[in-house]
């Protein structure tokens, strides 16, 4: 009986589609800024995971390669955010979104 | 054999994503994001994408994860967040809007004008006269996208000069490095 079921595309888009949205609900919730980083991750590694399966589905290595493009992006997005945060975190003590409160108008 | 392997992981993605949004402290939450980034490479070796896997497990699992735990701990932030909401119903606007993202998401997914044709042509993922998975990741990287990969490199001094100037303490000059036989620095003042 499982023999005779295949994994399709469709699974993986929708493993990404729904990684994507806890991604998504998680920056919305969590105050902590770095949290809200991980969620982008989670974000990003969900984008990572469709170009992975169309590559698969379309016969094309180019989502592979894509793939490595979006990786150089996520390392320098890490690297200068968590640079913002220690800046901020001098200042006050504090790492929450509420925190950042001075930057009103 | 697939089909449990795919089940397995997909289950542990989900798992380690959701304990990343729902665990309090936040280093609990960058191990269980390490879980659903091993889990993802699982399911990149499933759809022979061997190179992209294991560049996975490297960069994020190795590099970012540890980056992460290293500001957490560098700042003293691995106690519990506070559950207090300064916002009033920011948490039932946060679930709906994710419920919205999860049904576009998944609506455009079925859609064949939001996910494209068949290409099929270029350099496909087996079968021509291509090498192995990394040989034909470097054939395209190297010609088709060159240009793009060329760009990253400033992308990546960009970055790297950026956040050396914003983690660098401003306005204070660094400290001198103490030499061996030289008066105190009380004396020196």
């Amino acid at each position: 009986m499982i023999a005779a079921f295949h994994v399709t595309p469709t699974f993986y888009l929708v493993l990404a589609a729904a990684l994507f949205s806890i991604g998504a609900i998680g920056l919305l919730v969590r105050r902590n800024v770095l949290v809200m980083f991980m969620c982008i991750e989670l974000m990003l590694n969900a984008v990572n995971l469709t170009f992975v399966a169309f590559a698969k589905a379309l016969n094309d290595i180019g989502g592979q390669v894509l793939v490595f493009f979006t990786l150089v992006v996520a390392a320098a997005e890490v690297a200068v955010g968590l640079a913002i945060i220690v800046a901020i975190f001098r200042r006050r003590r504090e790492a929450t979104a509420d925190d950042l409160r001075v930057l009103e108008g | 054999m697939t089909v449990v392997l795919f089940f397995l992981f997909a289950a542990l993605t989900i798992g380690g994503a959701l304990g990343v949004v729902l665990a309090r402290n936040p280093v609990h939450c960058a191990l269980f994001l390490v879980l659903t980034l091993v889990s993802v490479a699982v399911l990149f070796l499933l759809q022979d994408a061997q190179l992209v896997a294991a560049v996975q497990i490297i960069v994020y699992a190795g590099a970012i994860v540890v980056l992460f735990l290293f500001v957490i701990m560098l700042l003293g932030v691995d106690r519990p967040d506070t559950l207090e909401e300064p916002l009033r119903f920011q948490r039932p606007v946060a679930f709906s809007l994710g419920a919205i993202v999860l049904a576009e998401v998944l609506f455009l997914a079925g859609q064949r004008w939001a996910t494209g044709a068949h290409t099929a042509r270029g350099v496909g993922i087996k079968g021509g006269p291509f090498g192995s998975n990394i040989e034909r990741v470097a054939r395209v990287l190297f010609t088709t996208f060159l240009w793009p990969f060329q760009i990253t490199a400033a992308l990546l001094v960009i970055a790297v000069v950026g956040s050396v100037v914003l983690a660098r303490r401003s306005g204070e000059r660094p400290e001198p490095l103490p030499i061996d036989g030289a008066p105190a620095e009380e004396d020196a003042r």
